[in-house]
């Protein structure tokens, strides 16, 4: 997908961003005055904050399904258990039965599979906007190239417990991220390099797991495909404190970031116009963008079209013109929990991991998208 | 051009003396001049080494020629044969073949493969020309993508489900060369030279095209019939690649784009040079892969992308890159 990324770079054609770029806060050249802003404008000294209605609104309906779908997902199960008896476990009157798998078993799984989505949605969202382009993703810049090998390296060779994998992918895709961003380092950044340098890195690092996966034990080379394929299996309150605690921290840095993201949208110069340091702004979403990416690859793997889907569903959903981080977020929380629960019951009792829903409802999305604008004929 | 030829030669040669028993010159030759049953070297050279070394040629050169096929078709010069499904249905028909029916041998798997690659990249054209304006380079990329992130989907379900599944099918998804016999040469030559006839011949055309689909019409070039030979052209040679060998990565995709670089972007040149220069990285990556880990081997998709992944790098921070 990488090489569509480069190629749109050029045109930007297939961008949907060009096409709405023009409408946030613009003065029109016509009239002279400012277009009014949607939602309410909160302001006090120093700082302000522009509350958009249809956004909330999105996102509280977001929030709702979520809810809804996780508390179906914790009563579905080899053991049911009925929806009055998980609230009631939840909200602190567990029965017998109810409180080792709810509470042992299936909250964490639902509870993991919400912040790894809301992680890989804002980081979707953001890399997206960073390319322009609606391929982006955290794969441009080699992170899950590098957890890939990191994770495969610990669970083959040094046979690491779940923690040390999630480590070692973590430290993988930090390395690999630096790596390319320093190989493609020639008096600054260029996307187009960005990509090349990457496509390069991801053929040698390919070719390290392929050597590694022929010759392990097949125990190991099952534990791998699965990590690589991404799960949320066995999932246990230990993975939703790390992740809820990651997320307390990066998400809020994302959110503050979306203005200045909002203002690299119209292009470079345009940005510097407006008072943006580019290149530090850069570098500090790559970074945010990379942060919540690892922390998602840490708790589940690298679960496929999660941060790809996610951006542009939240942006027609809210129909609104910016980055969406946050809608994103709920977007992406909405769909593992949907993909999960569809990973554990459509084979029962065999459970699938949840990368392989992902991709199976991320490929007729792409689909979609592609008769879709194939009909308005903008590709 | 004639360099390159040389090269494939002397890659031939090399892939002919080298591996498990180191054999000399003298005996390689000796093996095609004057050759004797009784001698163990010439039984090697002839019956191991040389088909070895012919699929070597062949799959190089269709890998070569369906890169740069495919990176004049969607005109973007990253293009990967792949793009069109081809990797990603042949991969899924396999695992089919070894899940459902029980297919152990690396001949049975052929024509899984090369079937699962025809009906993919049947499937994203298809896909890639609904709606206005036919298939359109982005259009049938991401028809692609789609299908090979569905199909992956698959694979993986199923290589997870099975584990002797996924113990054969991680031996078939690095692309190697080994233990193919003579047979098989013969059987896929006739696609892959349909594959490199179609190819060649329509070079002149995507040369136009090269210009955009207005500038092409004009020019008189018929562009939807030249795409829809390009597409066969590229399925039957990635398809056959991808049967006998497995997919094996890089050299679909950095040979033509290195290539361009030497040999500026007409692709009438660009195309047969590809071609060669895709033959000789895969002959010398398979002789390597056969010495560099003894006494096992390393398999050639792995050696291609060990030694063209870091290659690139270096060359894409070297030069400025041609564009097509």
């Amino acid at each position: 997908m990488t090489e569509l990324i480069a190629r749109s770079g050029e045109s930007e054609l297939t961008s949907p961003n060009a096409a709405t770029s023009s409408q946030p806060g613009w003065v029109d050249p016509d009239s002279n005055a400012p277009l009014p802003l949607r939602g309410a404008v909160i302001r006090r000294a120093g700082f302000s904050v522009r509350l958009d209605g249809r956004s909330a609104l999105v996102c509280a309906v977001l929030a709702a399904f979520t809810i809804a779908v996780g508390l179906w997902s914790i009563s579905v199960g080899d053991f049911p258990i009925p929806i009055s008896d998980v609230v009631a476990t939840i909200l602190g009157n567990p029965t017998e039965d109810s409180e080792f798998i709810v509470g042992t078993l299936r909250l964490p799984r639902v509870l993991v599979a919400i912040g790894v989505g809301a992680a890989f949605g804002m980081s979707g969202a953001s890399f997206q906007s960073l390319v322009r382009n609606p391929l982006g993703s955290p794969d441009i810049i080699g992170f899950n190239y590098g957890a890939a090998l990191g994770a495969v390296l610990m669970i083959v060779v040094w046979d690491g417990s779940a923690l040390q994998v999630s480590l070692g992918a973590v430290l993988g895709g930090l390395a690999a991220a630096v790596a390319v961003y320093f190989l493609a380092w020639k008096r600054g950044v260029q996307a187009y390099r960005l990509v090349l340098v990457c496509i390069g890195a991801g053929f040698a690092v390919d070719a390290v797991i392929d050597y590694l996966i022929t010759r392990a034990e097949i125990t190991d080379v099952q534990r791998a495909a699965v990590w690589l394929t991404g799960s949320l299996n066995g999932r246990s309150w230990d993975e939703v404190r790390t992740v809820g605690g990651a997320l307390a921290v990066r998400g809020p840095v994302a959110i503050v970031m979306q203005r200045r993201l909002d203002r690299l949208e119209l292009g470079d110069d345009t940005a510097a116009a407006l008072g943006i340091h580019v290149g530090r702004a850069k570098l500090a979403l790559v970074v945010v963008g990379v942060g919540l990416a690892a922390l998602g690859v840490a708790a589940a793997g690298p679960v496929a079209f999660v941060a790809f889907v996610s951006a542009p569903i939240a942006r027609r959903l809210t129909s609104s013109p910016s980055a969406c981080i946050v809608p994103a977020a709920f977007v992406g929380a909405l769909v593992t929990v949907v993909a999960d629960l569809a990973a554990r019951r459509l084979l029962a009792p065999t459970e699938l991991p949840v990368g392989i829903m992902t991709a199976a409802i991320g490929a007729p999305y792409l689909l979609w998208l592609l008769t879709r604008q194939a009909r308005t004929g903008a590709l | 051009m004639v360099v390159l030829f040389g090269v494939v030669l002397f890659g031939m040669l090399l892939s002919l003396a080298v591996g498990a028993k180191s054999i000399p010159w003298g005996s390689v030759i000796d093996a095609f001049v004057g050759y004797d049953e009784t001698i163990t070297d010439h039984l090697i050279v002839r019956e191991l080494r040389l088909p070895r070394t012919y699929l070597g040629v062949i799959v190089g050169a269709s890998l070569g020629a369906a890169g740069a096929l495919m990176q004049g078709v969607t005109r973007n010069p990253l293009a990967d044969p792949g793009l069109l499904g081809v990797n990603a249905g042949a991969a899924f028909a396999v695992v089919l073949g070894i899940w459902l029916l029980d297919t152990t041998s690396v001949l049975g798997l052929v024509w899984f493969s090369f079937i699962g690659a025809a009906i993919a990249s049947v499937v994203v054209y298809v896909l890639g020309t609904i709606g206005r304006g036919g298939a359109t380079p982005v259009r049938l990329a991401l028809a692609g993508a789609a299908l090979a992130a569905f199909l992956f989907a698959g694979t993986r379900a199923v290589i997870l489900l099975d584990q002797e599944t996924l113990d054969q099918f991680r031996f078939w998804a690095v692309g190697s060369l080994a233990g193919r016999g003579d047979a098989l040469a013969a059987q896929i030559l006739p696609f892959v030279g349909v594959g490199l006839l179609l190819s060649f011949s329509g070079a002149r055309q995507l040369n136009t095209i090269a210009l955009g689909d207005d500038a092409a019409r004009s020019l008189g070039t018929k562009v939807g019939l030249t795409r829809v030979m390009s597409v066969l052209a590229i399925t039957l040679l990635c398809g056959g690649a991808v049967a006998v060998a497995g997919p094996i990565g890089f050299v679909g995709r950095g040979v033509p784009h290195t290539a361009r670089a030497w040999f500026g972007p007409d692709q009438r040149w660009l195309i047969p040079a590809s071609a060669l220069a895709g033959s000789a990285l895969l002959l010398f990556c398979d002789t390597i892969g056969r010495v560099i880990a003894r006494p096992g081997e390393v398999q050639v998709g792995i050696m291609t992308a060990a030694i063209g992944g870091p290659a690139f790098i270096v060359l894409v921070r070297r030069t400025r890159m041609a564009q097509l």
